[in-house]
């Protein structure tokens, strides 16, 4: 465990030791993971029965949630933040419903809305890389546009009749394990593996992490042979792709599609990834960190549901975890400035 | 012939950076670069490394001609810089740092992290810096990020390494250490294009030293052949041509006083000036020396830790700036982009930031008064603008630098900082600031100006104080500050044999 001080008789002018660098570098996930770790004791001992069913619930919602922010994580590593993530959930969604209700196998149905969504990204990327422009003012515009579109062409219909592998993919209702079905699992199970697989990416493959390079400090990543802008709008098209498949995710959970599916999504997701650890100035954050800011999320969303504590408390704790992990931010940064 | 430069031109916006250099570099020759500041060594070695564009001339390196460079293509071709401000990513680790750089182009495209971290460990060890390669780079001191950068840019295998101020932050025994490695480099045939002020060091590494000024090559010669006084011509020998509207005034009591003013944030140590009514105080020095520092700390953007600061006889505690403009000082910051004026402001509201209390009742501005000083400064100033209502953004870089001027002048400060007040503008708009400036003090004014302009400092001031590593190392009277004496302080004291 203790790797990073086997250098030590040779780092005598730069703190080294595991609590010196370790430590400060994860604090943030460490912290997060403690409180979640934390509330689902208190549930444990309070109300034991959240674990028959409701853990059940938080984990399947929490899934395209967490597929999202996988991307969001990217993008605001780059210093550049998407709010129009919402819409295009609703839009890809949408479509899904539509190509399925026209006996679409659904291994194309995926691919179309994990394209359409890249597609969505692309716009919004190529504006910011390329044109410069701010991407809050970009995406806030999308936002809008994508969501308008939606309600123009469906005229707020449902989209209904869909075939019967559409919800949970077809997939039977036994068996299930721990009380989740198959259908169930796989959800679960496509955002794991995304995680793993970004988290591996960003980790271990150089054009990956040139996305921290960049958000570190873009100057400094164009001398060293990095093109920013290519980075920038390879993130939005990933953000786009992942959305495309949250969307899918989302919509199988239900026998119809609501064509508001994804409203207000962009900001359970973008509070997720900042709470996680991710600096909304770009360069630094984790994975891990964004990992367990959804589960955070997510737990206290349907653990003060079942309590019955009223919804619009949901937000309000939601809002407080976001200030207090900002201003933990600016405390520990403080005697680093001058 | 490793590198050849045929007429190479840039020019910024008007003002020539380079004027038609031609520079060859061998395999396995360490090149000296020197020249003043603004000389334009920085353009060069940007344009070999792709970071700026040539507008005009050819660069070839092993004979073929490079079209089209950008920094990834110069990096595809060998050559690597070391920057004298490290480009480093401040949230990365050491090793991740080292890692993202050493790059090729031609390497898997997976990076295995206990290799690199091993690879990192190795190149730190070979320029003998002690630093822990899991160590997040922004917890790194000044002088260790410069390690790092040395390290990183070693781990490129450059064929030409371009070393600017490799060893402006480093310590004796590390720059020995340095120059063990460039030797070893030149033994692998590797060219080096080695900047620095510090003259002293050039006969133990260089070859051949080529000389910039003023966007043109003046010479390049074995280093054997030259010494520290001939570099020093070559690098200051200009006709003083332009005509400074410097005249003598009588001045006046003391208007500001330094008595053993020290910050340790900013390095600036044990400075005592005086300057009096009616003077210019020129404030030279080389990048880096510790000027702008200075201002800083009297206008309290980073406060003074010890010493004394007097303010027409009385003594101040300047801890912010609004204590320094309540006793009467004010700075025009040398960024005039980023600090000076707010580009997307109007002239009027530009002019009138420093005094909008006085141009309020209660909280609420008196849009009258301040349409009427604005209108008063602009015909005070002549500033060349359409209206008062006009963006600041689109007026000419001498414009904008006298509505920077016309903010602290609304203020009657009794000491007027200026950082590099002509820094690119024109030839016409720099003799107007010049002008002004004479007006302020025959007013009694008291003038501190920075300027890294040798010419500017020597027609403009009274009196010459020369800056090097956060010390005022010499003052010069107007009579006997000459290009050579204030050049020779800036670079520092001669240093005995390192060796020794």
């Amino acid at each position: 465990m203790n790797t990073h001080s086997t250098n030590s008789p040779n780092s005598l002018d730069t703190p080294n030791s595991w609590q010196m660098t370790f430590l400060p570098r994860y604090s943030r996930e460490l912290s997060v993971g403690v409180v979640w770790l934390a509330l689902l004791l208190t549930l444990a001992v309070v109300r034991p029965d959240f674990y028959s069913s409701t853990l059940r619930d938080t984990l399947i919602e929490a899934a395209p949630l967490l597929v999202a922010a996988i991307g969001m994580t990217l993008v605001i590593l780059t210093r550049q933040i998407d709010i129009s993530i919402g819409s295009q959930l609703g839009v890809c969604g949408v479509a899904a419903g539509l190509l399925a209700q026209q006996h679409v196998p659904m291994p194309l149905v995926a691919l179309a809305v994990i394209a359409l969504g890249a597609l969505l990204g692309a716009f919004n990327g190529a504006l910011v890389a390329w044109l410069r422009m701010p991407s809050i003012v970009v995406t806030l515009a999308t936002l809008w546009i994508w969501r308008e579109l939606l309600r123009w062409l469906r005229q707020g219909k449902f989209v209904n009749g869909l075939p019967a592998n559409f919800q949970w993919f077809g997939l039977p209702e036994q068996p299930s394990i721990g009380g989740i079905k198959p259908g169930q699992w796989a959800i679960i199970g496509v955002a794991l593996v995304i995680f793993a697989l970004v988290a591996c990416l960003l980790r271990w493959y150089r054009p990956v992490r040139a996305v921290l390079a960049v958000g570190s400090d873009q100057e400094a990543a164009r001398l060293a042979g990095i093109r920013p802008p290519r980075v920038i709008f390879a993130t939005f098209v990933a953000l786009g792709a992942m959305v495309g498949l949250a969307a899918l995710l989302t919509v199988v959970q239900l026998p119809q599609v609501d064509p508001k599916v994804g409203t207000g999504l962009e900001m359970q997701v973008i509070a997720a990834v900042v709470v996680g650890g991710t600096a909304i100035s770009g360069g630094r954050g984790t994975l891990l960190g964004t990992l367990l800011g959804v589960g955070l999320f997510a737990t206290i969303g349907t653990s003060l549901e079942f309590l019955h504590i009223p919804t619009h408390w949901n937000q309000a704790v939601q809002g407080g975890l976001i200030l207090l992990a900002v201003a933990s931010d600016a405390l520990r940064r403080k005697p680093a400035s001058d | 012939m490793l590198l050849s430069m045929q007429s190479i031109s840039k020019s910024f916006g008007g003002v020539h950076a380079l004027r038609d250099v031609s520079f060859q570099l061998l395999a396995g020759e360490v090149h000296a670069l020197v020249g003043e500041n603004g000389a334009g060594k920085s353009t060069l070695i940007k344009i070999i490394t792709g970071a700026h564009r040539p507008d005009q001339g050819r660069i070839e390196l092993d004979g073929q001609p490079l079209a089209d460079l950008d920094p990834l293509s110069a990096r595809a071709h060998g050559i690597a810089a070391i920057y004298q401000q490290p480009a480093l990513f401040p949230d990365l680790t050491v090793a991740e740092n080292i890692a993202l750089a050493s790059q090729g182009g031609k390497r898997s495209n997976w990076i295995h992290w206990n290799c690199r971290r091993r690879e990192a460990q190795t190149l730190l060890d070979r320029i003998g810096a002690r630093i822990d390669p899991d160590c997040e780079v922004r917890r790194l001191s000044m002088p260790q990020q410069q390690l790092v950068e040395i390290a990183r840019t070693l781990g490129a295998n450059a064929r030409l390494l371009i070393m600017d101020e490799p060893t402006a932050s480093l310590s004796q025994q590390e720059s020995q250490h340095l120059f063990g490695l460039i030797r070893q480099l030149k033994q692998q045939s590797v060219g080096i294009i080695y900047i620095s002020h510090r003259l002293d060091e050039l006969p133990q590494i260089a070859d051949r030293v080529t000389a910039l000024r003023d966007g043109r090559i003046i010479g390049t010669r074995p280093i054997a052949e030259v010494d520290r006084d001939e570099l020093i011509r070559m690098m200051v020998g200009r006709e003083l041509s332009t005509v400074f509207p410097k005249q003598p005034v009588v001045t006046g009591d003391v208007a500001l006083e330094l008595k053993q003013l020290a910050c340790r944030t900013a390095g600036i140590s044990d400075v005592n000036l005086s300057v009096h009514a009616g003077e210019i105080f020129g404030l030279a020095g080389l990048m880096g020396a510790g000027r702008t520092e200075l201002a800083r700390v009297l206008f309290g953007i980073t406060p003074a830790s010890s010493g004394e600061i007097r303010v027409r006889g009385k003594s101040i505690v300047i801890r912010q700036p609004s204590d320094a403009v309540a006793a009467g000082i004010g700075y025009v910051p040398e960024d005039r982009r980023r600090h000076g004026v707010i580009l997307e402001m109007s002239v009027a509201e530009n002019a009138t930031l420093a005094v909008l209390g006085r141009l309020s009742r209660g909280t609420l501005l008196n849009f009258v008064a301040e349409r009427a000083q604005a209108q008063h400064d602009v015909r005070r100033l002549d500033v060349k603008t359409s209206s008062i209502e006009t963006p600041v953004g689109q007026l000419s870089g001498g414009n904008q630098q006298k509505v920077a001027l016309a903010r602290w002048l609304a203020t009657n400060p009794s000491v007027l900082i200026l950082d590099e007040p002509t820094q690119g503008i024109d030839v016409g708009a720099k003799a107007e600031i010049h002008r002004l400036m004479q007006q302020l003090v025959s007013q009694g004014m008291a003038i501190l100006m920075i300027s890294s302009d040798l010419p500017e400092i020597l027609g403009m001031s009274d009196r010459v104080g020369v800056m090097h590593a956060g010390a005022l190392v010499g003052v010069l009277s107007r009579e006997s500050a000459t290009p050579e004496r204030v050049l020779a302080l800036a670079l520092g004291p001669v240093s005995g044999n390192p060796a020794a």
